[in-house]
């Protein structure tokens, strides 16, 4: 298997103009996150931020600084509203399982999108296990947007939790969640409301108090930030408990030593998201337009999958490519120095296609060829244009091995 | 989004890169199609099969993956010249996979899946043809099972979100 994948890299050897366009699934950290992290690792606060001593003490007043920044980022009351975990499926776990296990009073039920992140479906999958029910709140076919008619039918005073991304992760769209929180609130003050907001940050404006959400789940590698650190905000007075054990440090609500190089590259990641936001959302939005809008000008029998405009985040590009195999269509490009993701049954492990684009009622055979795209502040218009060289001919290409094979 | 590394062999990338025998073929003596894009992949094969049963030219195309490509490709060159009994009783999911140098695990399914179509299109031609050989099971051989499978797998899929979707709509 190593020696396989030794020679699918020879393969690539001699690209000359590389794109990395799967930010969905990780991303590459600017020099100047990893020149924050670096003296972290050896140079100083290398200590453990609970111990007595000048490294410690370094350690601790880091993690501080960068949970005010962070919790500054999105508008928190307060810095211990902010909440280190070890990545976004944790903070996503901890958000559910730790609230509906401080909470046991609340009720039973649980309230989500049908198109939520996976990591949200599978920690309420697991929650049955502890007596909680599912309620899944369609959305709008095409546009994706949630179904806030729908979600006020499914809250009622048995609901203990309702998580609703802010941003889907697939689509883009932008989801009423002002809007949502205050219908939650209004049908059980009771009911926690927890927003995976990990693909809103760093793309469009928004304030936790606002927003009126009791927590929100905030992504350091899709701010351009280092892998295996996350945020989750927990707003001041809602109780959650651990859902691991061990000893405990500066994060009440995640054992073990901290990460300090990491989260000082996801406070910097923040910093350089938020500290020029509007010239970064205007650089994404423009190449990111470029992108689509070229595709669209040189392609045919091709649909752009979430909505247009100002409901959709600014970096998202989800397109399926009828007659066309993703899994396919990703090797192919890849060979070509191109970077993407596909929501094609093939592509994943499940055996069946995104259910994101099931749900905005796309056909099977839409999934099939779907291709994920995001775009960062760094793409460049050449970048762009070379992707709009490769990419037809590519689809093409496999286009002529389907054939007329499944065509609907 | 749940992925698993999928370290793909040189054999594969290659006849993923240059499929052999690809396209339809007009004049085929028999036409088999297997699998659904819901769930992965889907295959047609096309042979041409001479008056003494013997397999003259096999060609394919694929609406899949990388394997699926790779497999169905090799297939189409491993059954030339044999007859529709040998390639019925040679041909296995098992023989392919060595000969494109082996799959990733979750991808075995899109090799046995070409199979399952050569398989369909051998029980076709005598179905067209009538007098079935006695060598020819009644009964479905794994990879036809995987084929019918993995359909149905894709009619309850297609099913179960019409039926959410009847529920959703007031």
């Amino acid at each position: 298997m190593v020696e396989n994948v030794r020679e699918l890299l020879k393969l690539h050897e001699g690209i000359k103009h590389e794109v990395y366009l799967d930010n969905e699934n990780s991303t590459i950290l600017p020099q100047e996150v990893l020149d924050a992290m670096l003296p972290y690792f050896n140079k100083k606060a290398f200590g453990n931020p609970t111990l007595t001593h000048k490294p410690g003490w370094e350690a601790f007043n880091a993690i501080m600084e960068a949970s005010l920044r962070i919790s500054q980022s999105v508008g928190a009351k307060n810095l211990e509203e902010i909440n280190f975990t070890p990545g976004e499926s944790e903070a996503n776990n901890l958000a559910l399982m730790g609230a509906a296990a401080a909470n046991p009073t609340k009720g039973k039920k649980v309230v989500i999108s049908e198109i939520e992140p996976i990591n949200v479906l599978n920690v309420t999958d697991l929650m049955k296990k502890q007596g909680y029910t599912t309620v899944k709140v369609p959305v709008s076919k095409e546009e994706g947007v949630l179904d806030l008619e729908k979600l006020k039918e499914a809250v009622d005073k048995e609901t203990a939790l309702v998580s609703i991304h802010l941003v889907n992760s697939e689509i883009g769209t932008i989801q009423p969640i002002k809007e949502a929180a205050a219908i939650v609130k209004d049908r059980n003050p009771q009911a926690l409301f927890h927003t995976d907001a990990c693909d809103a940050y760093g793309r469009i404006p928004f304030n936790v108090q606002d927003l009126k959400v009791d927590m929100a789940t905030l992504s350091s590698f899709k701010i351009l930030g280092p892998r295996g650190t996350a945020a989750l905000y927990i707003r001041e007075g809602v109780n959650v408990e651990r859902i691991v054990e061990g000893p405990i440090g500066t994060q009440k609500l995640w054992p073990g030593i901290e990460n300090t190089p990491l989260i000082m590259g996801f406070a910097k990641a923040s910093e350089m998201a938020f500290g020029n936001f509007d010239a970064n959302v205007a650089k994404m939005r423009s190449i990111r337009d470029k992108l689509v809008d070229g595709i669209f000008a040189k392609m045919t029998d091709i649909t752009l999958n979430g909505t247009k405009g100002t409901k959709r985040s600014p970096d998202n590009a989800n397109i399926s490519f009828r007659r066309c195999e993703g899994e396919a269509l990703t090797i192919e490009l890849s060979l070509k120095g191109v970077y993407v993701s596909s929501g094609s049954a093939c592509s994943r492990r499940l055996l069946q296609p995104s259910h994101v684009l099931v749900a905005i009622g796309r056909h099977f055979s839409e999934a099939h060829g779907s291709i994920l795209m995001k775009v960062t502040r760094y793409h460049t218009e050449e970048d762009i244009n070379h992707v709009l060289d490769v990419l037809p001919s590519s689809v093409e290409r496999i286009r002529g091995i389907v054939g007329s094979t499944g065509v609907d | 989004m749940s992925r698993i590394p999928l370290p793909y062999n040189p054999k594969v990338l290659d006849l993923f890169r240059n499929p052999k025998n690809l396209g339809k073929m007009e004049d085929a003596t028999v036409v088999a199609v297997a699998g659904n894009p819901a769930c992965g992949d889907m295959v047609t094969f096309y042979l041409k099969i001479t008056d003494k049963d013997v397999i003259e030219k096999a060609t394919f195309e694929s609406y899949g993956c990388a394997a699926n490509i790779a497999t169905s490709s090799i297939v189409t060159e491993m059954v030339k010249g044999l007859t529709v009994e040998s390639a019925w009783k040679d041909i296995t999911w098992k023989k392919v996979t060595d000969e494109v140098g082996g799959l990733p695990a979750i991808k075995f399914h899109c090799g046995v899946l070409a199979v399952g179509a050569l398989k369909r299109a051998i029980r076709m031609y005598f179905e067209k043809k009538g007098n079935p050989p006695t060598w020819l099971p009644a009964e479905h051989t794994f990879e036809e099972k995987q084929a019918l499978e993995e359909e149905e797998l894709a009619k309850t899929l297609a099913k179960r979100l019409k039926v959410e979707e009847e529920k959703k709509s007031p």
